[in-house]
C-alpha cells in the first residue's frame, strides 16, 4: 500500500457524516462575502451600498499580483461594504448582501446535464485556464491558493503528473468523500480539463483506504469508460495523516520528494489539485459558473445530525448549524476546517468561504488541552514529523529565542500539520511555538533579503 | 457561550507520560515474576525497598528541598527507576545499601539536574554503578537462583564470572562450567535478580515494541553488535564464550531492552539511536572481555548517555526532500 | 631529591614549550580589532544586559564605532549608563553626544478585564504572539493588550509586571530604561517609548484601537472612538487623529489636561500629576470609573 515515507500519525477518523448525502443548504437571509478568501492580495470591491446583485455577479475584482475575483452567490441588495469579522478572527473588508429571491446571471448554465470533454469541442488550453481564473477558483482543500496560477507552470518546468487530492486525511471531514460518490463523472471531466490545460498525459486520483466505496466507484467507472477517460488512475493510499499535504501526497503517489522552499511541486513535475477544486473547475469551464458554492461538512460528536451541505459561499455558519440540529449545549470549541489544521472560530457569524471544508463543533471536554508536563525526550515528535524536522528542538530554540538555531534546523519547512503536538505525551504546545519561530524566521529572512537588495 | 480558541491541532493522540512509564512497568512484570520465582523472599524485599525508597526520595526531595508544589511521584518515573534499580541488585543485598542506592539514583542521578526529562544519565544506572563502586563485595556476590531466602543464601559464580575467568586464564575448558543456553534463557542461573531470565525480559521488550513505547533501533543494534563482536572473538579464540551465551548472560538483555532505551538519556533520531546502540554493544564487549569488571553493560550505557547530546547535535533526521550534497 | 628535580625540570620545560606555542599562536592568529572598540567598552557599564539591543557591551561598542565612522551616534543609547556614559563614548570617538531627552515605556491600552469583556477563552502556549495568530484573541479588540506577558518576559530590568486585576502590564518608571525591548516584543505594538516629559508628567491616549468608533465601543468601554473632541479642545495642535485613533505628540503637549477632561471614553490619561481638588473633578468628567487618578498613584508606589 502506497503512502508517504517520513513520519505521520493516525488520529481517530470520526467520519460521522460519511453516509449522509449532500443536502442543499437553505438560502441565507444575509450573505457576507469576504475579500480575503484566498492567499495573496485581497479582492477589490466593485459594488457599493444599494447596488442590486444577482447570483454570479462580480462583487470584487482580483487585486494586484496573486489574487482572484469574488462573486455573489445570492441575489439581492448590497447592504454595506465594510470590515466584517471573518474566520481569521479579525474584521476585514467584505461585501454584505441582503438576500431577495434567487435570481441568477443568465450566462450561467443551471442544468444538471453532464457536459463531457468532447462536448466542449476545440477548447484551447489557454481558454480553460482563463475560465478558471475568471471564475475565482482557489484550492478548496483549505489552502486557498489561486488555481489559475497553479495551472500555469513557470518556464523551464513541465507537468508530468496531475495528482488529484481526494485523500481527506483530516478526521471528521467527509465533503470530498461525498462529492466523489455523487459527482464522479463530473470530476473525471474536470481532470480531463486540467490535463488539457497543462498538456499532461497522466493523472492520478489519490484516495485513502478508509473510502473503499469511492475507490471502487471511480475504478469501475474508469474501467467501464476507459476510452472516454484515458490516462487517469485511482491510487489507493494507506490511511495516514497528513497524506493530504501537497508534498506528502506527491511522495505517496509518484514517489518524488519536493525539495525545501523555494522549490514548488512543479519542480518535480507534479500539479496537485483538490477534488473539490476539480469539481469547481468542471462547473466553471462547462457551465460558466463562478465559484459561488461549495460542499461543507458540519459535524461533531454531539451534533444532532452531522451532515454534508452544498452551501452558498457567504452563508453564516450559524445557519448551517441550525440545519444540522442546532448548536449543542456542551460546545466548547467551534472549528472552521478539520481538527488537525482547522481554525478555532470566535463567533458563529463567520461566513462560509471558498476554503471552508468543514465546521466542527467540539464538546467542552474535548476542547481543552491536557496539562503540560516537561519534555521527556521520547522522540515521538521526531518520528511523527512528516517533514523530517525535530519539533522538540525547534520548540526549545523558540523558548530561548534562538532564531538562528531555528533557521539552521529548517523551521521554514514546517507545514504546520500538527503531528508533533498531536503525538506529544507531555501535551506540549510544540506547534504553537514552532509557528512563532516560523513567523519570526520568515520575517528575518525577508528583512535580510530586502537588505541585500538595497545594498545592490 | 465563550468559545475556547487555540491554534491547531485541536485533537490529541491521548498519549501521556504516565502511559509510557506505566507501560514500561507492565513490560517488566514477566521479569518480576521470574525474579520472584527464582529468588523468592529476597527478590520481594529488594524490589519493595528499592521502589519505596525511590518514590519516597522523589517526593521528599521535590517537596522539601526543591520546594515544588506539584507532585511528580504519580508520573510513574520514580517507580520505574526503583524497579530498574532493584533489578540490577543481588537478591541478598542489605536494605540500607539499597536505600543509599535509591537516594543516589533519585537525588543525584535525577533531581540534581531538574527532574524527569533533564537528567543526562539514567538514574537507575547511576545508583547501581555508585553501589557497585562503593560496595564491591556485597554487589558482586550473587546468590544462586532457586533459593527463596533473603540473607543467608548460598552464593555462587555467575556466568559472567566464569567467562571472565576463562579469558583471564586463556582456558576454554573453564567455559564448560557455564549453565546451558536454555537455562540462561529461562533464568536458572546466578545474577542480579532481574537479569537472570533473558526470555522474560525479551517478552517485555516485545510488548514495548508493540505498544510503540520504544522503537527497535536501540535494542536491535545493541544485541546485533554484541552478537557479531562476541562471535568474532569466539572464532579467534575459543576461550571467549560463544555469542549466544554472551547475549543471554548478565545484564545485557535488561540493558538493551530497558536501560538503554530510556527516553531521556537516549538520542532522538533513529540514526542516532543506532549509533548509540552500536557503541554500547562495542563498549560492553570490550569492558567484559578486557576490563577489570565482569559486567560492562551499565558502564557502557552511562558512557553513551554522556555522548547523547553530541549525537543529537550532529545526527539529524533526513529532512523531507533533502538533496544529498 | 633527584625525583623532585626531575619533576621540576620536566614540568618546567613542558610549561616553557607550551608558553612558547601559545605566544606564537597568539601572534599568528591575532585578530586585528579597532582599538577604539576596546576603549569604548571600558567606559560602558559592562553588565552585558542587552538593553541597547546589541549582544552585550562589546557588540554595542562595535556598533558605536561603526556609527561614528558613518558620522553620527544617533539612535544608540546605553540605557543603563544613560547620558553620562554616552558623553564619554562620544568623547572617545571624537563626536558630540546628542542630548537625548529621557524616555519611558508607556502601555497604550487600558482595556482592563472590567472594561473589555472577554468573548473567548484562549488555550495554548502562554505567549502573546501565539494568541495574536488567532485574530483578535480573547477580547473583541484586535489592537489591545493580549495579556500573556511577552513584554514582561522581554524586560531585562524587572520594570514590567502584569497586574492580575487589570490583566495589563504596568511599567515601573524607576526601573524602566526605555531600552525598547518590550515595545519590540509586543506583537501589537502597544508599548510606546515616550518622552518622560516635564517633571515626569505625561498625558497619553491609552488606546491603540484603529477600528471605527462603533466597533471600538462594542469591544471596549474605554477605547478611543476618534470623536475628535480632544483635537478640538487642544490649543497647541498636539493631538492628531489618524486611522480612527487619537495621538498626543509629547513634544507639543503642554500638559494642560484639557483633553483628558474632554474625552468621553476616558481614553486619555494623565500620569504623575498631583491629585486634583475634588471640586474640579466632579463637574469636568462625569465618570463612574475614577481610574485615571488611581493609576498614576499606583505606579508611584511601585
Amino acid at each position: 500500500m502506497k503512502t508517504f515515507r517520513i513520519g505521520g500519525v493516525h488520529p481517530a477518523e470520526n467520519k460521522l457524516s460519511a453516509a449522509q448525502p449532500i443536502k442543499v443548504a437553505a438560502l441565507p437571509k444575509q450573505a457576507v462575502f469576504s475579500m480575503f478568501q484566498h492567499i495573496g492580495a485581497p479582492a477589490v470591491p466593485v459594488v457599493k451600498k444599494g447596488d442590486e446583485v444577482k447570483v454570479g455577479t462580480l462583487l470584487g475584482e482580483a487585486g494586484k499580483g496573486l489574487s482572484v475575483p469574488v462573486f455573489s452567490s445570492v441575489s439581492g441588495k448590497v447592504n454595506k461594504v465594510d470590515a466584517v469579522l471573518d474566520s481569521s478572527g479579525t474584521r476585514r473588508m467584505a461585501v454584505v448582501v441582503d438576500v431577495e429571491g434567487d435570481e441568477w446571471e443568465e450566462t450561467i448554465d443551471r442544468s444538471d446535464k453532464l457536459v463531457t470533454f468532447k462536448d466542449l469541442g476545440t477548447i484551447t488550453a489557454e481558454e480553460v485556464v482563463n475560465r478558471i481564473k475568471a471564475a475565482g477558483i482557489v484550492g478548496m482543500g483549505g489552502a486557498t491558493f489561486p488555481t489559475g496560477i497553479k495551472l500555469m507552470p513557470p518556464p523551464g518546468t513541465k507537468a508530468e503528473a496531475i495528482i488529484v487530492n481526494a485523500v481527506e486525511c483530516e478526521p471528521y471531514l467527509t465533503a470530498d468523500h461525498r462529492l466523489m460518490l455523487e459527482k464522479p463523472e463530473q470530476i473525471l471531466v474536470g481532470i480531463q480539463l486540467i490535463k488539457h490545460a497543462v498538456n499532461c498525459p497522466k493523472a492520478y486520483i489519490g484516495i485513502e483506504m478508509n473510502k473503499p466505496d469511492a475507490i471502487k466507484l471511480l475504478t469501475d467507472l474508469l474501467k467501464e469508460k476507459a476510452a472516454q477517460y484515458p490516462g487517469i488512475e485511482v491510487v489507493p493510499l494507506k490511511v495516514k495523516y497528513p497524506q493530504g499535504g501537497e508534498k506528502q501526497l506527491i511522495d505517496a503517489v509518484i514517489g518524488r520528494q519536493v525539495p525545501a522552499p523555494p522549490a514548488l511541486p512543479i519542480n518535480v513535475g507534479a500539479i496537485v489539485q483538490n477534488v473539490g477544486t476539480v469539481y469547481a473547475i468542471y462547473e466553471a469551464v462547462t457551465k460558466n459558473k463562478p465559484l459561488i458554492e461549495r460542499i461543507i461538512t458540519v459535524t461533531g460528536k454531539s451534533v444532532k445530525n452531522p451532515s454534508n451541505f452544498l452551501a452558498r459561499i457567504g452563508t453564516p455558519m450559524q445557519q448551517l448549524i441550525d440545519e444540522a440540529g442546532g448548536l449543542p449545549e456542551d460546545t466548547g470549541k467551534i472549528i472552521g476546517g478539520g481538527p488537525m489544521m482547522g481554525r478555532a472560530l470566535m463567533s458563529l457569524e463567520v461566513p462560509v468561504t471558498k476554503g471552508s471544508s468543514g465546521l466542527l463543533l467540539m464538546t467542552e471536554k474535548e476542547s481543552r488541552r491536557g496539562e503540560v508536563s516537561p519534555c521527556i525526550r521520547c522522540a515521538k515528535c521526531v518520528s511523527a514529523c512528516p517533514m523530517g524536522l525535530e519539533p522538540y528542538l525547534l520548540a526549545s530554540y523558540t523558548r530561548l529565542k534562538d532564531w538562528d538555531g531555528c533557521e539552521k534546523n529548517d523551521v521554514t519547512s514546517c507545514i504546520e500539520c500538527g503531528s508533533c503536538a498531536f503525538t506529544c505525551p507531555s501535551n506540549r504546545p510544540l506547534l504553537d511555538n514552532i509557528r512563532v519561530a516560523k513567523q519570526t524566521v520568515m520575517g528575518i529572512i525577508k528583512a535580510r533579503h530586502m537588505e541585500s537588495i538595497t545594498k545592490k | 457561550m465563550k468559545p475556547i480558541i487555540s491554534l491547531s491541532p485541536h485533537v490529541h493522540g491521548g498519549d501521556s507520560v504516565q502511559k509510557n512509564m506505566y507501560g514500561v512497568c507492565i513490560a517488566l512484570v514477566p521479569a518480576l515474576v521470574a525474579s520472584l520465582y527464582f529468588f523468592g523472599l529476597g527478590s520481594a524485599i529488594v524490589l519493595a525497598t528499592s521502589v519505596a525508597a525511590c518514590v519516597f526520595f522523589e517526593w521528599a526531595i521535590t517537596r522539601f528541598i526543591l520546594g515544588r508544589e506539584k507532585l511528580t511521584i504519580c508520573d510513574g518515573s520514580a517507580i520505574l527507576t526503583g524497579l530498574l534499580l532493584g533489578f540490577n541488585l543481588p537478591s541478598n543485598l542489605p536494605i540500607w545499601i539499597i536505600i543509599i542506592g535509591a537516594l543516589v539514583a533519585i537525588g543525584i542521578g535525577k533531581l540534581t539536574f531538574g527532574g524527569l526529562g533533564t537528567n543526562p544519565f539514567n538514574p537507575a544506572l547511576v545508583g547501581r554503578v555508585f553501589l557497585l563502586i562503593s560496595f564491591p563485595v556485597q554487589m558482586t556476590t550473587w546468590p544462586v537462583s532457586g533459593q527463596m531466602g533473603y540473607v543467608d543464601v548460598e552464593t555462587g559464580a555467575t556466568p559472567l564470572f566464569i567467562m571472565k575467568e576463562a579469558i583471564k586464564n586463556g582456558d576454554a575448558s573453564l567455559l564448560n562450567q557455564l549453565p546451558s543456553s536454555l537455562d540462561m534463557l529461562l533464568g536458572q542461573t546466578g545474577g542480579s535478580l532481574g537479569e537472570v531470565s533473558a526470555l522474560c525480559l525479551l517478552i517485555g521488550g516485545i510488548y514495548m515494541l508493540c505498544r510503540k513505547i520504544i522503537t527497535w533501533h536501540i535494542p536491535v543494534s545493541i544485541l546485533c553488535t554484541v552478537f557479531v563482536l562476541a562471535g568474532l572473538f569466539h572464532l579467534i579464540d575459543p576461550s571467549y564464550a560463544n555469542p549466544v551465551q554472551v547475549i543471554l548472560s548478565g545484564g545485557l538483555m535488561l540493558g538493551a531492552c530497558f536501560m538503554a532505551t530510556d527516553y531521556v538519556t537516549s538520542p532522538m533520531t533513529g540514526k542516532g539511536q543506532i549509533i548509540y546502540g552500536v557503541a554500547i554493544g562495542v563498549l560492553t564487549v570490550l569492558i567484559r572481555d578486557f576490563g577489570s569488571y565482569p559486567e560492562g553493560m551499565s558502564f557502557a550505557i552511562l558512557i553513551m548517555n554522556g555522548f547523547t547530546p553530541l549525537i543529537n547535535t550532529y545526527v539529524k533526521p533526513k529532512r523531507f526532500g533533502e538533496v544529498k550534497k | 631529591m633527584n625525583v623532585i628535580l626531575i619533576a621540576v625540570i620536566v614540568l618546567g620545560s613542558i610549561g616553557l614549550v607550551a608558553a612558547l606555542i601559545l605566544f606564537l599562536a597568539g601572534k599568528k592568529f591575532a585578530v586585528h580589532e579597532d582599538e577604539r572598540i576596546g576603549q569604548v567598552q571600558e567606559v560602558l557599564p559592562g553588565a552585558n544586559c542587552g538593553g541597547c539591543g546589541f549582544p552585550g557591551c562589546g557588540g554595542f561598542a562595535g556598533a558605536c564605532v561603526k556609527a561614528a565612522d558613518k558620522g553620527s551616534l544617533e539612535g544608540l543609547l546605553c540605557p543603563v549608563g544613560g547620558q553620562p556614559v554616552m558623553e564619554k563614548v562620544a568623547d572617545i570617538l571624537g563626536m558630540k553626544a546628542e542630548a537625548a531627552a529621557p524616555k519611558v515605556a508607556v502601555v497604550r491600552c487600558n482595556g482592563t478585564c472590567e472594561s473589555r469583556p472577554r468573548i473567548a477563552e484562549f488555550d495554548g502556549a502562554q505567549s502573546c504572539k501565539v494568541q495574536q495568530m488567532l485574530g483578535s484573541g480573547e477580547t473583541a479588540c484586535a489592537f489591545g493588550c493580549l495579556g500573556c506577558g511577552d513584554c514582561v518576559a522581554a524586560c531585562q530590568f524587572d520594570a514590567l509586571h502584569m497586574n492580575p486585576e487589570t490583566g495589563l502590564p504596568e511599567v515601573d518608571e524607576e526601573k524602566c530604561t526605555a531600552c525598547g525591548a518590550c515595545s519590540k516584543a509586543c506583537p501589537r505594538g502597544i508599548i510606546e517609548i515616550r518622552l518622560k516629559g516635564l517633571k515626569n508628567r505625561r498625558v497619553v491616549v491609552l488606546c491603540n484601537n484603529k477600528d471605527k468608533g462603533a466597533q471600538t465601543r462594542k469591544a471596549c468601554s474605554v477605547g478611543c472612538i476618534a470623536c475628535q473632541k480632544c483635537v478640538k479642545v487642544c490649543k497647541f495642535e498636539a493631538i492628531t487623529v489618524d486611522a480612527n485613533l487619537a495621538y498626543i505628540d509629547a513634544e507639543k503637549c503642554k500638559l494642560c489636561r484639557k483633553c483628558e477632561d474632554g474625552c468621553p471614553q476616558n481614553a486619555i490619561h494623565a500620569f504623575n500629576f498631583p491629585p486634583r481638588k475634588p471640586k474640579v473633578e466632579t463637574p469636568a468628567t462625569p465618570v463612574e470609573n475614577p481610574a485615571p487618578n488611581v493609576e498614576p498613584a499606583k505606579e508611584k508606589e511601585a
